[in-house]
């Protein structure tokens, strides 16, 4: 289905590395509040997949439609300001924040680029913070200085003050401790429902997908089978 | 100790197993034995010590380190040869041919300068006196076992030419090829995709049946206990929290901590909750909330007093805080360190339910 309305709308997506199809004739949408999982092997093109969604790679074919506008038509500098509103939230928490910097400026850094820090720039960190289950008090700590799953949290607290309406969770829980992972997909699902948010959901555990998604398209060799 | 299971027919068997960095001790007091054609899994989350456990019984723990208490493996029947403390060369006589590791990095643990074929070879001729060509033909029948297809031109192909899941398995064949009686299995599977783990397990599995060996499985995945394992011990910050057979733990678990990973997991196929179909999120718009074990595990350097688990433990009372637990005996083989365990609910769903904020 394929209603004019769908937040992203990705239709026949090609992407190529020199002779190889990474991503043949994908084609598939999210809407505003729904998480569509991405499943597959690995090697399926997923990650190309990802890549051509966050146009962190510009696809060699097909449309990647996000709030009506076409993204692959889009220059660079037209880009810019679409950016903030599909933010990634990836598998290492370690690895998606600077270990140089303390979490509080992990998080306020999209508002200083985006050119929104003013005065209310540290009580709108403490109260992303506080949204994702952490004690303001963490800003003051160094990435290394939290658990796996405080790091995680602190991750989507970034990806949240860019005010997105899409996220990319790449397998947001694999790297977690089992006893962590429920809480962050608690509030995954509680984001979801409070900020209506979109998600496009990658993760190889069955049983995560069945609890967490409204849809579910599998991958394999580069092309959409049925789930 | 109130448990000492008897150690007569075991083919290692482990008492009081200490692990410390300095004067940070991590793996604290571990005691179990693992039989003939028996799978043990070592469970727990990172820095819960299984790792260090793992490399503890073959004595390939890093720098720095220090050990205490017996790791004890059989030479003949009634006759064990004593692990902990032994010198270089005792170890490494026993080391592949008797107790053997799969590590957790199958690309780190392969040499990318030879042949896969070779290496396997290599480990063939360190502890036997065939020939080359024999070893060699050793070799491309232990990557055949393991289900590597054309085994013969694959033997000489150089690891960067395999798959993820083709080199976790000839790790395996390197692993098994002089028939140890004891496989350490490092969380074999952690970086394979989910048709890659059952693969890998089944052919660690048919390993065991072939060679009669015993497998010690490290791993975090409950999901690979059920359906892997014999027995399973439960570890928590360096302790055992829970020990038995894997059917009895996992079924009627008697540690709050164990009972709280397996409330937290999303039912499996087949289990109660919504169908798969597209809209299965009720008129509320809210779908349901998974139970969750509040907070994080400790930092080894930051330890609570007493039971290890009492800040998240929704059942922790004063004594919790004051008291190490146990272990005590509460069944065939089934052992809790758990102040409350008599009154651990099953399923513990509502005990993890988070309240609401």
């Amino acid at each position: 289905m394929n209603q004019p309305t769908a937040l992203l709308d990705v239709r026949d997506l090609v992407v190529r590395y020199g002779r190889v199809t990474a991503v043949d004739q994908v084609s598939f949408t999210v809407d505003a509040g729904e998480t569509l999982a991405l499943n597959g092997p690995s090697g399926c093109g997923k990650s190309s997949t990802v890549a051509a969604v966050l146009q962190l790679r510009r696809p060699d074919g097909g449309r990647v439609r996000f709030e009506g506008r076409e993204l692959t038509a889009l220059t660079e500098r037209e880009l810019r300001p679409l950016r903030p509103r599909i933010q990634p939230v990836f598998q290492d928490p370690y690895g998606s924040l600077s270990p140089r910097h303390r979490v509080r400026d992990a998080v306020a850094e999209p508002l200083r680029v985006q050119g929104r820090w003013d005065a209310t720039g540290p009580a709108r960190v403490a109260a992303l913070l506080d949204r994702v289950g952490l004690d303001p008090a963490y800003g003051d700590r160094f990435p290394h200085e939290l658990s796996g799953g405080q790091c995680q949290r602190a991750g989507i607290a970034r990806a949240l003050a860019s005010e997105p309406r899409l996220l990319v969770l790449d397998e947001p829980v694999s790297a977690l401790d089992p006893s962590v992972r429920a809480g962050v997909l608690n509030l995954l699902a509680d984001l979801q429902d409070d900020l209506r948010l979109a998600y496009l959901f990658i993760c190889h555990d069955r049983a995560v997908v069945r609890h967490f998604a409204d849809r579910a398209v599998e991958m394999r060799g580069g092309r959409l089978v049925p789930a | 100790m109130p448990v000492a299971p008897s150690a007569t027919d075991a083919l290692l068997s482990v008492r009081d197993l200490r692990v410390a960095f300095g004067a940070l001790e991590v793996v604290r007091g571990l005691s179990f034995d693992v039989h003939p054609r028996e799978v043990l899994a070592l469970v727990g989350e990172s820095g819960a010590g299984k790792s260090l456990t793992a490399r503890a019984l073959l004595g390939m723990l890093p720098r720095g380190t220090t050990t205490s208490g017996s790791v004890r493996l059989r030479d003949e029947p009634g006759s064990y040869a004593e692990l902990m403390g032994a010198t270089r060369p005792t170890l490494a006589a026993l080391r592949g041919r008797r107790i053997a590791l799969v590590p957790q990095d199958a690309l780190s643990a392969l040499s990318p300068v030879h042949p896969v074929g070779d290496q396997l070879a290599a480990a063939v001729r360190s502890v036997t006196g065939l020939s080359r060509s024999q070893a060699r033909a050793r070799a491309v029948a232990a990557l055949d076992r393991v289900g590597i297809p054309d085994a013969a031109s694959k033997a000489r192909a150089y690891p960067h030419e395999y798959s993820g899941g083709m080199r976790q398995r000839a790790v395996i064949a390197m692993a098994t090829i002089n028939e140890p009686d004891v496989v350490v299995a490092d969380e074999p599977t952690t970086a394979l995709d989910a048709e890659l783990q059952d693969q890998v397990l089944r052919v660690l599995g048919e390993q065991r049946e072939a060679v009669g060996a015993a497998l010690v499985l490290v791993t975090h995945d409950l999901g690979v206990v059920r359906d892997h394992t014999d027995r399973v011990l439960v570890m928590y910050a360096g302790r055992q929290v829970e020990q038995g057979p894997t059917h009895r733990v996992l079924d009627r678990p008697r540690a709050p901590y164990t009972a709280g990973l397996l409330a937290s997991l999303p039912p499996a196929d087949g289990e109660d909750g919504p169908a798969g179909g597209p809209h299965r999120r009720g008129g509320s718009g809210r779908r349901r909330r998974l139970p969750a074990i509040p907070g994080s595990p400790p930092a080894p350097d930051a330890l609570p007093p007493g039971c290890a688990f009492a800040p998240r433990c929704p059942l922790a009372e004063d004594r919790c805080h004051r008291e190490e637990p146990g272990p005590w005996t509460v069944g065939d083989g089934h052992e809790v360190s758990c102040h409350r365990w008599d009154e651990v609910p099953y399923p513990a769903t509502e005990l993890f339910l988070e309240r609401p904020a």
